[in-house]
């Protein structure tokens, strides 16, 4: 019987826990949000490091950057389609622009709410986090990534945002894996096409990967968990080799991982690419499985993408 | 005991250089900022625990200026209790100043960035908060404009402040009645500000914003609470102490000139005699 596997956000709250029970100063603020981001285990065990606001995002952050500049270790959790909108000057000015100690977790980001709606899709929120000056952007891809980068942000003091999904995702790293945040880790070697993706999207593209194989294209899948600062070598580097990038991502076609991409791309050593997340459109009524695989951002979809770019359909 | 005539004249030697800075740097909001200066006074010069030689003292008091436009006499508050130097503050309005036009961290007394309304007293939640938590003495004061109140955002601190009992944190309203617009109860009325923050668990006190008495005596009510937050209600008048400014909406951000500004400062040293004879 292998272990059950736990959403990210399960990972972030259990590995937060372990590492507030060895540092007081460690403080997590949320907004009525215990139950989603799923914090009522660290609610209970250090109260005295727990700062409940209520449905409050604005004040949550204000509350956060507070709490930093009195030497506190904050991290600020709760859904990313708020925390990325509602309270996104606070984000800028408190957080960013002020350069406290807070981290921004948005939990269940990208389109984890499935037919909830608009209202609690978060498409738009790498789009706007990486302009801030200072602010540094993650996508874990998994649980066992969640929690080293836990460990890497709670020794760290900069501005940092966060987003992870709600639902279990499937493992792409083993307990033993390690990361250097700030740089894109290439999961295969390939030379055809190099498959950018970050978070949820880098198991879809690894799926792809394995169909792309049989079709004799050769994929390099580079899982991108740091938005910002970003690996402009890697990607420079990866487009040297293969000459066509594709970036997959959870979120809208503008402004994101892809735009990011691109913007190292355009400037440095252009070659073909495209752009796959989430048209400009409001998101279909489904499941996240099922808006993944509607907008082709699961396996089979990644790799008619890679057919199309380079050309062998 | 504190000296109320120093105060005093501490208070005009800031209008001055308000004055002075607004017209050096050719902008600036020097209505709001002029009705905030005996507030800002009282605090830095006898209130707060500080210290201009080592600005990030360990248990020091914190201030958190959230209405940031005013801070031409928030700067000159700081220059006159010895956080910043005359020199620096002559660069105001200069090309890479290390004085932006709303206060920022870089600059030594300033504990947080502002200038976007309804943040402060959020960040003076969290910094009191933190006190509270571990037990750490010092205070925390949030001096917003009364404009500001506009903003939601503050209503969410206030309920939390209410909520947490904290007793360590004293908001100040610079009530002057007036927002770029025009008077605030015209514009979009924010009254009954003592009912808003007394339902939010608050205590709430009214003073003359000018009087330097009754500012310390407000202050020295605040730190006795052992249950409440207490938000000062501070009556002022906008563009304070150069009466053609004085209580109008079109010196919000104006800058006087060259006339003006002798006029200005010819009142202010004569405010300064008056003082002194007193």
């Amino acid at each position: 019987m292998g272990e059950k596997i736990i959403p990210c956000r399960k990972a972030f709250t259990e590995t937060l826990l372990r590492e507030a029970q060895r540092n007081p100063d460690i403080f997590v603020v949320t907004s009525d949000a215990r139950g989603s981001v799923t914090l009522e285990d660290f609610a209970n065990t250090l109260p005295n490091q727990f700062v409940e606001v209520g449905i409050a995002e604005q004040n949550a952050v204000g509350v956060g950057a507070g709490l930093a500049l009195a030497g506190k270790n904050v991290f600020v959790c709760g859904p990313a389609c708020f925390y990325s909108a509602r309270s996104l000057e606070q984000v800028k000015v408190d957080v960013a622009y002020s350069k406290t100690s807070v981290k921004i977790v948005g939990v269940s980001g990208g389109v984890s709410y499935g037919a909830l709606g608009d209202t609690h899709h978060s498409l738009h929120d790498i789009a706007v986090m990486r302009t801030f000056p200072g602010m540094n952007v993650y996508l874990p891809a998994d649980r066992f990534q969640t929690e080293r980068l836990v460990e890497y942000l709670v020794l760290s003091d900069k501005p940092a945002y966060v987003r992870m999904g709600r639902n279990t995702v499937p493992d792409v790293y083993t307990a033993n894996d390690q990361f250097t945040f700030g740089k894109g880790n290439v999961l295969t070697e390939g030379q055809d096409v190099a498959i950018i993706a970050s978070g949820e999207t880098v198991y879809h593209a690894l799926q792809a990967e394995k169909e792309l194989q049989a079709k004799g294209i050769k994929a390099m899948v580079i899982d991108m968990h740091t938005l910002k600062p970003l690996d402009e070598k890697l990607i420079i580097s990866a487009a040297k080799k293969t000459g066509h990038v594709l970036t997959v991502e959870e979120h809208s076609i503008f402004g994101g991982l892809g735009g990011a991409v691109a913007e190292v791309i355009a400037q440095n050593y252009p070659v073909k690419m495209k752009i796959l997340g989430i048209p400009d459109e409001n998101v279909i009524n489904a499941k996240p499985l099922e808006i993944f695989e509607y907008y082709g951002l699961t396996g089979s979809g990644i790799c008619r993408s890679v057919l199309e770019l380079v050309k062998r359909l | 005991m504190v000296d109320i005539k120093e105060l005093e004249r501490k208070a005009v030697e800031v209008r001055i250089r308000t004055v002075e800075i607004v017209r050096n740097a050719s902008g600036g909001h020097i209505g709001g900022s002029l009705s905030a200066v005996d507030i800002l006074v009282a605090l830095h010069f006898a209130i707060m625990n500080i210290s201009p030689e080592n600005p990030e003292m360990e248990g020091r008091d914190r201030f958190i200026m959230s209405k940031g436009h005013s801070v031409e006499s928030y700067y000159s508050t700081l220059e006159k209790s010895g956080f910043i130097s005359p020199g620096l503050l002559d660069t105001y309005g200069n090309y890479k100043s290390l004085l932006a036009g709303h206060p920022t961290r870089k600059v030594p007394g300033i504990e947080f960035n502002s200038g976007a309304l309804g943040h402060g007293l959020s960040v003076g939640v969290g910094l009191a908060l933190s006190g509270k938590r571990s037990a750490e003495g010092y205070r925390t004061y949030v001096l917003m404009g009364d404009g500001e109140q506009g903003e939601g955002s503050i209503m969410e601190a206030a309920a939390a402040a209410g909520h947490y009992k904290l007793n360590n944190l004293a908001a100040i309203v610079d009530r002057n009645q007036l927002q770029i617009s025009g008077r605030t109860e015209e514009v979009c009325a924010i009254d009954d500000l003592e009912g808003k923050y007394r339902a939010c668990g608050w205590d709430v006190i009214h003073c003359d914003g000018h009087d330097m008495a009754g500012l310390l005596k407000s202050f020295r009510y605040a730190e006795a609470q052992t249950e409440k937050p207490t938000l000062v209600i501070a009556r002022t008048v906008k563009g304070k102490g150069v009466s053609f400014m004085e209580d109008r909406a079109n010196w919000h951000h104006k800058v006087p000139t060259t006339e003006q500004v002798k006029e200005a400062m010819d009142e202010l040293n004569k405010r300064m005699e008056e003082i002194g004879n007193g």
